[in-house]
């Protein structure tokens, strides 16, 4: 795109070329989370109800934050603790190993997701089981564990509420926390009419939690195998820690003959002690609560039961290797900086497309695949909330303006945008052609989002452009104060 | 090469350079009354707490679960006429459980939490399958915060313990708050004295 | 003492009163103020699209233009000034970079911190809602945020209240991000817009009259959204209300 001085015809054509640029998200990625935010942006209420029902959480959040005075320093010390772990991964997983081992717990590697899927069929099949009750594991949805399954035959029912829900509409979560964050109770009762058989109308959240319990304790009472998540390891003792307010892990995992327990390999903490910190955090953070209803330390099966821990790698040895997104892997899943997030709570979960929406999603994904989830580090104001609401202290925006240059560097960019950039900075970079760039100087009425003035502009659609003045500041110094 | 090595040489090859831990001293929360924080916390959480004196547990626990229940007691310390937990039976025997007794070895004042143990209730499933879940704790247990529960507890636990704290609940339905989502619809604790 | 003025090139072209208002402030409190004439752009649009490596030629123009005798060199922009004290260097002249990023100010945290401003001969009888803008608060702490447990300060607020006659309104959320966001204004339009229309309507529920910030990147988005709205709300930048009257 030529941007020094140019005939009428060009300007126009050049004005043309800049509003298809616009049009196709040039300023951005591939613009996919921005599609998918304007389609949940044509119900404005809708929008209303989610931003302030996640609003309400941050608030609960900062209410039961603010009770404890050396916050800050407990999110140091979870920092810490965490970055201590990760310099040291390597031989804590050998520990961690060594004392699952000696629990009487089996340990499963998988290099990726494809291997953690083949090993929890494989435990499947040598128990011949073909129905499992699973409960909450953001690893097993980033492995697309369900969908492997199904097509191997295998029923898995999702035990958490939210998950139930979501799975019963064919959904993904469109929140770690909070599964069904997206959905109001009147569709839930709808859904629950159509699978569970409630009575037609009925929305009220005690009589549908009440229906699913009931659903829901037959299967635990019949499984056979129980999968869950992990919150915490921890090498000293070869325990895992899974914490739950529904109690639907413990009720699956006491239950069943045999308990599978899936953890990315970064679940780990050095010491029992340092639960201490991680308990004190995560659901402060999570829900404004003070602590889960139920914090289980699994550490040994119970007599007559096995018990597996399938470790999960997926990528999260490159993201340890690169040194400006390690931080990425303090994550302890709480979902704050997603509650918090301005974009994500007007774009819901699934504008993401990924198992991990919000903030702490968009730097995870570009390490799985650069390429689809290119548009996901733009999809931010970069406005810092979420780093600063983060029991972990992950640098989240700061990780965000990183991946950004790393998309680009890596050629993931849009060329238009590419060859928009170019043509700015080589304008930019010189005071002599940024003044002749246009009438006056006015290049950054030309080029800049906010003032490209025609109506396929986006910024048009429900902004006014600025007016423009009738002298720059430049103009109006050399003028008044005798600048040259 | 194995999964197992392969992933530990990525691992090796990718982490950073070692890091000490931090000091853990500067953390700690402490209250004026830690048995009354813990009953305030642990109340506002959905749970029934009742503070009385030792002596009195027994008739006073008799006359709140009344007759006719269907309840199985843990707490070898007090003499309750109430079955003790069956191991040679199946767990899902105890679907339709109205009532777990079960001890907990401490409570943390910070988030009203007890700690309970396998070692304590036997069978896993006993404090999560039942309707009623009573925990029963010392006043003198009740530790300020996490850190100190932790340092008390120590490493050597059993198989399997948990930190409890209320009912069982969810709110995933527009974050209206339901107990009793697949555990416990109540619990109650007994802080003797 | 002697203060270089860094005006972002939007604000040069589009608020040029909001760089005139900085310039008589900082003279009125004793600074004797010089403007670089030949400044463009400190290259954040760029960086913030993914093409940092191409804002060399920013960079170096900014040196060229601030590697002068002055103390200070101040901005009425707390983004654009975070931007430049974060990522401005230069190969060959990293001592001239590494002295430029030591003297950037943003404009109120110079009144309050360098000049100590006491007082202030400024009336603006209005009632004022505070936009916090993100790059100032969070990057460049000139605001204490909701989100840390820590006490309770605001530069911007704290200059506000020496102007005669002002009523500061609270705000439902004190420190939510307008959706500006650079590029993302356009590339994220619809969620860009609606932040902004839900900052306003907090706006307007407390009764502002006007809305004013320590950043005009952001305020004129809001003003963007508020002339749409055939709404009688104005916003001024800092600058402007700590100079009227």
């Amino acid at each position: 795109m030529k941007l020094i001085s140019c005939t009428r015809g060009e300007r126009l054509k050049r004005t043309t070329m800049a509003a298809e640029h616009n049009n196709n998200a040039l300023h951005n990625g591939t613009g996919l989370h921005s599609d998918l935010a304007r389609k949940f942006n044509k119900d404005e209420d809708r929008v209303d109800w989610h931003d302030e029902t996640l609003w309400w959480i941050r608030q609960k959040r900062d209410k039961i934050t603010h009770g404890i005075p050396n916050w800050e320093a407990l999110r140091e010390a979870g920092s810490q603790i965490k970055h201590h772990t990760l310099s040291n991964l390597n031989e804590y997983l050998v520990q961690f190993e060594e004392q699952c081992q000696k629990n009487g717990v089996t340990v499963h590697w998988a290099a990726d997701a494809q291997e953690h899927n083949e090993i929890v069929l494989s435990i499947l099949k040598k128990h011949s089981v073909d129905k499992i009750v699973k409960s909450k594991s953001m690893l097993t949805e980033e492995c697309h564990l369900n969908d492997y399954l199904q097509h191997n035959g295998v029923e898995v029912v999702d035990t958490d509420l939210g998950e139930r829900i979501v799975q019963l509409a064919g959904e993904p979560p469109s929140h770690i926390v909070l599964p069904c964050i997206h959905w109001k109770k009147e569709e839930i009762g709808e859904l629950f009419h159509q699978f569970m058989g409630t009575p037609k109308g009925n929305a009220d959240p005690q009589f549908l939690t009440h229906a699913a319990r009931l659903n829901l304790r037959e299967k635990f009472l019949t499984r056979k195998i129980a999968m869950t998540g992990v919150n915490f390891a921890v090498a000293e003792t070869g325990e895992m820690v899974v914490c739950t307010n529904e109690g639907n892990a413990d009720m699956g995992a006491h239950l069943a003959d045999v308990h599978i327990a899936c953890m990315g390999m970064e679940k780990l903490i050095a010491k029992r002690e340092h639960l201490g910190v991680f308990l004190r955090l995560l659901t402060r953070s999570a829900t404004g609560q003070p602590i889960t209803t139920y914090s289980s330390h699994f550490k040994k099966p119970r007599e007559g039961q096995e018990m597996h821990v399938v470790i999960v790698d997926n990528g999260r040895s490159v993201q340890l290797g690169r040194e400006s997104f390690r931080n990425s892997l303090k994550c302890i899943r709480c979902g704050a900086c997603m509650n918090t997030c301005p974009v994500y709570r007007r774009s819901g979960g699934h504008s993401y497309h990924n198992a991990i929406a919000g903030p702490i999603g968009s730097i995870l994904a570009p390490n799985l695949d650069m390429k689809k989830y290119a548009d996901l580090p733009f999809a931010s104001t970069l406005c810092g909330s979420c780093s600063n609401v983060c029991p972990v202290k992950i640098d989240i925006h700061d990780q965000l303006y990183k991946w950004r240059q790393e998309i680009v560097k890596n050629g993931y960019s849009p060329k238009t945008k590419t060859i928009a950039m170019k043509a700015m900075a080589f304008t930019l970079s010189s005071p002599t052609r940024y003044q002749i760039a246009g009438k006056a100087g006015r290049f950054v009425l030309k080029n800049m989002p906010f003032a490209v003035n025609n109506k396929f502009n986006p910024w048009y659609n429900e902004r006014e452009m600025p007016a423009v003045p009738k002298e720059s500041f430049t103009e109006w110094y050399k003028k008044n104060k005798g600048g040259k | 090469m194995s999964s197992r090595d392969k992933i530990l040489n990525a691992v090796k090859a990718a982490q950073p350079d070692k890091q000490p831990l931090p000091d853990l001293s500067a953390i700690p929360l402490k209250f004026d009354d830690a048995v009354a924080k813990f009953i305030e916390v642990l109340s506002t959480i959905g749970a029934t707490v009742k503070r009385l004196p030792k002596d009195r547990f027994q008739s006073e626990l008799m006359d709140d679960i009344g007759e006719g229940k269907n309840v199985v007691n843990t707490i070898s310390e007090f003499v309750l006429d109430f079955a003790s937990p069956d191991k040679t039976v199946a767990p899902q025997t105890y679907d339709n459980l109205d009532y777990s007794i079960i001890p907990g070895q401490l409570g943390v004042a910070e988030n009203g939490a007890i700690w309970v143990t396998d070692t304590e209730f036997q069978i896993r499933a006993l404090p999560f399958i039942c309707e009623h879940l009573i925990l029963v704790i010392s006043a003198e247990t009740i530790v300020h915060n996490m850190h100190e529960a932790y340092d008390k507890i120590g490493i050597d636990n059993p198989g399997f313990g948990a930190f409890i704290a209320g009912p069982s609940k969810t709110a995933d339905i527009e974050q209206s708050l339901v107990l009793g989502a697949h555990g416990p619809r109540f619990m109650t604790a007994y802080v003797l004295e | 003492m002697k203060v270089g003025l860094f005006i972002p090139c939007y604000v040069d072209q589009f608020y040029p009163n909001v760089a005139i208002a900085t310039l008589q402030l900082l003279e009125k409190h004793g600074c004797e103020v010089v403007f670089p004439l030949k400044q463009t752009c400190c290259g954040q649009p760029m960086a913030n699209s993914g093409y940092e490596h191409l804002t060399g030629g920013c960079n170096e123009n900014f040196i060229d233009n601030f590697d002068v005798p002055v103390d200070y060199i101040v901005c009425p922009s707390g983004s654009c000034l975070l931007h430049v004290k974060e990522h401005l260097h230069a190969e060959t002249r990293h001592e001239a970079a590494k002295a430029i990023r030591g003297k950037l100010y943003e404009l109120t945290e110079f009144l309050v911190d360098v000049l100590h401003v006491k007082n202030l001969k400024a009336s603006f009888p209005h009632k004022v809602g505070v936009h916090q803008s993100c790059h100032g608060q969070r990057g460049l702490k000139i605001s204490s945020m909701t989100e840390l447990v820590a006490p309770y300060f605001s530069k911007p607020e704290s200059l506000l209240n020496l102007v005669e006659g002002i009523e500061l309104i609270e705000l439902d959320r004190k420190d939510e991000c307008c959706g500006f966001g650079g590029t993302f204004c356009v590339a994220e339009e619809a969620v860009s817009a609606k932040m902004g229309k839900d900052r306003i309507k907090d706006h307007l529920k407390h009764e502002a009259e006007f809305i004013t910030g320590a950043d005009m990147s952001c305020l004129m988005h809001l003003q963007g959204i508020l002339k749409r709205q055939g709404s009688k709300v104005e916003v001024k930048h800092i600058a402007e209300i700590l100079n009227a009257g």
